[in-house]
C-alpha cells in the first residue's frame, strides 16, 4: 500500500495535495460557526449526483416533461426518493446560503483583502437562485408553469430589452418545447458550469486568505483536519437529516397536474420568492421587481466598501437583518393571506383533485402521445357535454341541450331522451306526434312516406290497434337491449314475438325497413335498432345504406368525417342509452 | 493517516485516543452522508434491471391468406399497442416475414366467395426479421431465393434453416394462430423478440 502511494506520489505529488487540503491552519481553533461553507459544498454535491441521475430519466418537451417526471416519481424504483433528495436539498440550500452570508457579514469576513471572494459568493448566491427558478419549471406541472410564466412576464418588463429577453429565455413568443429545452440547458448545463467555476475560485481565494477568525480567539490554532472536519461532517449529517425528514414525510416531492394554460390555477412562486411576490401587491411593478431588489443587491455588493467606514460594519449587519426580517414578514403575510382566502383554498383543492385524477389515469391507462393533459381533459368530456357541443344544434334531450340549458337554435331533429324505449317508440308511431317538432316535424322526413303510413294505419286507434302498437313498441325496443329495460324485455318474450310478427307480417314495415338483415333497406334497418352498435353506426355515418342512405337529412357523419373520436361517440351513445 | 508527518501535528497536548476517535468519526460521517445521494442515484439508474417485459400483447392480425403468394416471402410491419415507460401508443414494434406454403391436395383460399366453411389448407410460416446473430435486419434475396443478413453474412433457407455457421440458430419462427387461419383465412401472429447470439430461442 505504502509502495503504491509512494509510486503515485512520485508522479503526481498527491501527498502534498492532501496535506495542503487537510492541514489548513485555523487561527483560534475549529468552531461550529465555520461549518456553513462545507454544508453548502455538501448540498451542491448532492445536487450534482442526484441531478445527473434524474437527467437519465427526464425528457424535456411539453408532451413528455410532466410525463417523465411522473414516471420517475411514481414508477421507477427509488425514483421518489431521488427526486425528493434533489428537491428538498434545493430548498435547504437557500437556507444554508442565507446562514453562510450571515456568518460572513457578522464576522466581517467580507472586508479587505477578501472583497473579491465575497463578490464571488454573492454571484454564487444568484446562480443558485437561478438554478432554483429554472428547476421549478422543469416538471411542467401547474405550479411550475404558472409561477415561471409570472417570472418571465416580469422579465419582459425590463426596460428596453425586456421583450427580447423574454423571447430568448423562453425560446419563442409562447411557452413550448423550447422553453423546456432552454431551461433544461440552463439548469443542467450553463448554470452548473458557472457554479463549478465560481466555487473553484471561491475556495481558492478562501485558502489564499485563510479563515477570517472570529475575535477573540477561544483557543490555540488547529488544523482543518480533523477537528473542523468532524464539525463540518456533523453539520452535513444534520443537513441530511433535515432533508431526509422532508423527503420521507412528502414521499419525495409534490407533483401537480400537468401544465394547463386553460385552468384557473393561482400562480405562486416557491417560498423563497414569496416575499418578492407579496411586495408586488403593494408597490408598482418596477419598484417591486427591479428598484427595491436592485438597490438591496447593490448595497450587499458594496458591503466591503461600506464596511470601511467607522459605522459601516454595523450598517451592513443592520441592512442584512432588515432585509431578512422584511422578507420574513412579507413571506408570512403571503402565506397568511392565502390561508385565509377561501377562493385560493378551493382552487388549490381542485388542483389537488386534478393531480390525483391524472396520476390515477396515467397509472391505469398509460399516457397517450398527446400527453397527460389530453388524458386529463378527456375526462372532462361527458356524454351530456359532448351532446350539448355536437348534437344540440339540431337535436334536443328532454327539451334542453343535454346539460339543462336552453337550445341555442330551434330544434330541427328528434328529441333523443329515452330513445328506443317502449314509450319513446309508441309516441313516435303516433301520427299526432311523428310530425311534431319533438320528432321529425322540422326535418325533411316531415310529411313523408312514414307519416303517410302512420296516418293510414295508426289514426284513431281502437283498443285492438293500441294493443298492436304496444306489441310493436315492445318488439322494436327489445332490439335496443336498453340497460333500463333488461327485466321487462326478458319477461315479455311472447309480447315481443307477436310484435315481430306484426312488423314482418300484417303491418309490412319490412316493405321499406329491414329486420333481421335481409336485402337492402329503403328505410333505416330495424335490426338492433337503438342498440349500442346501431347507434354508434348511425353517429359514425348516417349516410350508410343501412341507415338513411341518400335520404339522410342534414346529419353529419361524425365518425367517418373525424369530427368525433370513437371514444367520444361511445360517451354520447352510452349516456343516451342510460348505460 | 497514521503516518502523517510530525511537523504538522499541532501541539494540542491531547491524548492520541481522542484524536483517533475524531478521525474515525469524521471518516465515518463523511462516508455516510456521501453514500445516501450516491446510492439513491445508483438505485434509479439501475431501475431497468429486472423489469419485466410485457407478454407482447398477444396475436396481431397481419395479412389475409389470399394476399400471400405461395412460396414468396412478404415482409409485414407489426403495428401494435406499444408501452414505452410512461407512454401508450400505437406504433410499429417490429416486422415479420410471412411465407405461405402450398400443401398438396388441400383446398385453398382464393376469395371471399369460398365462404368460411371451407378450411384453409395452406400453411403460413412467420419469421422475425431480427437476425438471431446480432440483431440486424434479415432481408429476402429474390435471385438467390434465400434470407440474408448483410451485417455478418448470416444466410438462411426459406425454411429458416441456417446456411452457414454465422448465426447461432435458425431464424426465429413466430407463432401463427392456426384456428384463425383455418376459419377466416386471416394471418394472426404473436410477435415476440428473442435474445440474440444464443443457440436457444429465449424470449428477450
Amino acid at each position: 500500500m505504502k509502495a503504491l502511494i509512494d509510486w503515485l506520489d512520485h508522479r503526481t505529488g498527491i501527498r502534498d495535495l492532501i496535506r495542503e487540503g487537510l492541514y489548513e491552519n485555523i487561527p483560534g481553533g475549529s468552531r461550529w460557526r465555520y461549518v456553513w461553507g462545507s454544508t453548502l459544498m455538501f448540498a451542491l454535491g448532492i445536487q450534482f449526483i442526484t441531478g445527473i441521475a434524474l437527467w437519465m430519466a427526464y425528457s424535456p418537451s411539453t408532451q413528455t416533461a410532466w410525463e417523465s417526471v411522473w414516471y420517475i416519481q411514481h414508477e421507477m424504483a427509488g425514483g421518489w426518493f431521488l427526486r425528493g433528495l434533489h428537491h428538498w436539498t434545493a430548498q435547504i440550500m437557500t437556507v444554508l446560503l442565507v446562514l453562510h452570508l450571515m456568518q460572513v457579514v457578522i464576522d466581517g469576513a467580507y472586508k479587505a483583502p477578501r472583497e473579491v471572494n465575497f463578490w464571488f459568493g454573492i454571484i454564487l448566491l444568484q446562480l443558485v437562485l437561478a438554478l432554483s427558478l429554472t428547476g421549478y419549471l422543469l416538471p411542467w406541472d401547474q405550479k411550475g408553469y404558472w409561477a415561471t410564466s409570472v417570472a418571465t412576464d416580469i422579465m419582459a418588463s425590463t426596460p428596453l430589452i425586456g421583450e427580447w429577453l423574454r423571447q430568448v429565455v423562453i425560446g419563442g413568443n409562447d411557452y413550448g418545447h423550447h422553453t423546456l429545452t432552454r431551461f433544461f440547458a440552463l439548469h443542467a448545463g450553463v448554470l452548473p458550469a458557472a457554479v463549478i467555476a465560481l466555487t473553484a475560485g471561491h475556495i481558492y481565494l478562501f485558502r489564499r486568505h485563510g479563515v477570517k477568525a472570529k475575535e477573540p480567539a477561544r483557543g490555540k490554532d488547529e488544523f482543518f483536519w480533523p477537528e473542523q472536519v468532524l464539525k463540518d461532517g456533523v453539520a452535513c449529517l444534520a443537513v441530511l437529516a433535515v432533508v431526509l425528514f422532508f423527503v420521507i414525510r412528502n414521499h419525495g416531492a409534490h407533483l401537480d397536474a400537468p401544465a394547463d394554460p386553460a385552468s384557473a390555477y393561482q400562480a405562486r412562486p416557491d417560498w423563497y420568492f414569496l416575499s418578492l411576490f407579496q411586495l408586488l401587491k403593494y408597490v408598482p411593478q418596477f419598484v417591486g421587481a427591479f428598484l427595491i431588489p436592485g438597490m438591496v443587491m447593490a448595497l450587499v455588493v458594496l458591503m466591503p466598501v461600506i464596511g470601511k467606514w467607522e459605522l459601516g460594519h454595523r450598517f451592513n449587519i443592520g441592512l442584512l437583518v432588515t432585509v431578512l426580517v422584511g422578507a420574513g414578514a412579507l413571506t408570512w403575510l403571503a402565506v397568511d393571506q392565502d390561508r385565509n382566502d377561501p377562493k385560493y383554498r378551493s382552487d388549490m383543492a381542485k388542483a389537488e383533485a386534478d393531480a390525483a385524477l391524472v396520476k390515477k389515469l396515467a397509472k391505469e391507462q398509460g399516457i397517450p402521445p398527446s400527453g397527460a393533459l389530453a388524458l386529463l381533459r378527456s375526462q372532462d368530456e361527458t356524454g351530456p357535454k359532448l351532446f350539448a357541443q355536437h348534437c344540440a344544434s339540431c337535436h334536443a334531450y328532454g327539451g334542453h341541450d343535454g346539460l339543462g340549458g336552453k337550445l341555442a337554435n330551434e330544434q330541427s331533429a328528434p328529441d333523443l331522451k329515452g330513445f328506443a324505449s317502449r314509450e319513446y317508440i309508441a309516441e313516435l308511431l303516433n301520427p299526432d306526434s311523428f310530425d311534431s317538432p319533438k320528432f321529425f316535424g322540422n326535418t325533411e322526413h316531415a310529411g313523408g312516406k312514414m307519416m303517410g303510413f302512420l296516418e293510414d294505419e295508426f289514426s284513431d286507434l281502437d283498443e285492438l290497434g293500441k294493443e298492436d302498437v304496444r306489441k310493436i313498441a315492445a318488439a322494436l325496443s327489445a332490439e335496443a337491449a336498453l340497460p333500463g329495460q333488461t327485466e321487462v324485455d326478458a319477461k315479455d318474450g311472447a309480447l315481443i314475438e307477436e310484435g315481430r310478427e306484426l312488423i314482418k307480417g300484417d303491418l309490412a314495415c319490412t316493405d321499406c325497413h329491414t329486420l333481421g338483415r335481409s336485402g337492402k333497406p329503403k328505410a333505416p334497418d330495424l335490426t338492433g335498432y337503438g342498440s349500442r352498435e346501431w347507434m354508434l353506426g348511425i353517429v359514425h355515418d348516417p349516410g350508410q345504406a343501412r341507415f338513411y342512405g341518400k335520404d339522410n337529412d342534414r346529419m353529419p357523419a361524425f365518425g367517418a368525417d373525424g369530427q368525433l373520436s370513437r371514444r367520444q361517440m361511445e360517451k354520447i351513445v352510452d349516456w343516451i342509452r342510460g348505460e | 493517516m497514521a503516518d502523517e508527518p510530525l511537523e504538522h501535528t499541532p501541539e494540542t497536548g491531547e491524548e492520541p485516543d481522542r484524536r483517533q476517535f475524531i478521525k474515525g468519526a469524521s471518516c465515518a460521517i463523511g462516508g455516510a452522508v456521501g453514500l445516501v445521494p450516491a446510492l439513491a442515484a445508483v438505485r434509479v439508474a439501475l431501475d431497468p434491471i429486472g423489469r419485466e417485459r410485457g407478454d407482447g400483447g398477444g396475436f396481431t392480425r397481419l395479412a389475409n391468406l389470399k394476399d400471400l403468394e405461395p412460396g414468396k416471402p412478404v415482409m409485414v410491419p407489426v403495428v401494435a399497442e406499444k408501452r414505452d415507460k410512461w407512454s401508450r401508443s400505437e406504433g410499429v414494434v417490429g416486422a415479420v416475414w410471412l411465407l405461405r406454403e402450398k400443401l398438396e391436395g388441400g383446398a385453398n383460399w382464393a376469395s371471399d366467395e369460398d365462404g368460411p366453411a371451407m378450411k384453409a389448407a395452406d400453411h403460413v410460416t412467420a419469421f422475425s426479421t431480427i437476425c438471431p446473430h446480432l440483431g440486424c435486419f434479415v432481408d429476402f434475396r429474390e435471385k438467390e431465393n434465400d434470407f440474408y443478413c448483410p451485417c455478418h453474412n448470416s444466410n438462411f433457407k426459406l425454411s429458416g434453416e441456417a446456411l452457414n455457421t454465422t448465426p447461432p440458430r435458425p431464424m426465429d419462427e413466430l407463432e401463427v394462430d392456426a384456428d384463425k387461419l383455418a376459419q377466416s383465412g386471416e394471418v394472426w401472429v404473436k410477435y415476440v423478440r428473442f435474445k440474440t447470439n444464443t443457440s436457444k430461442k429465449i424470449p428477450a
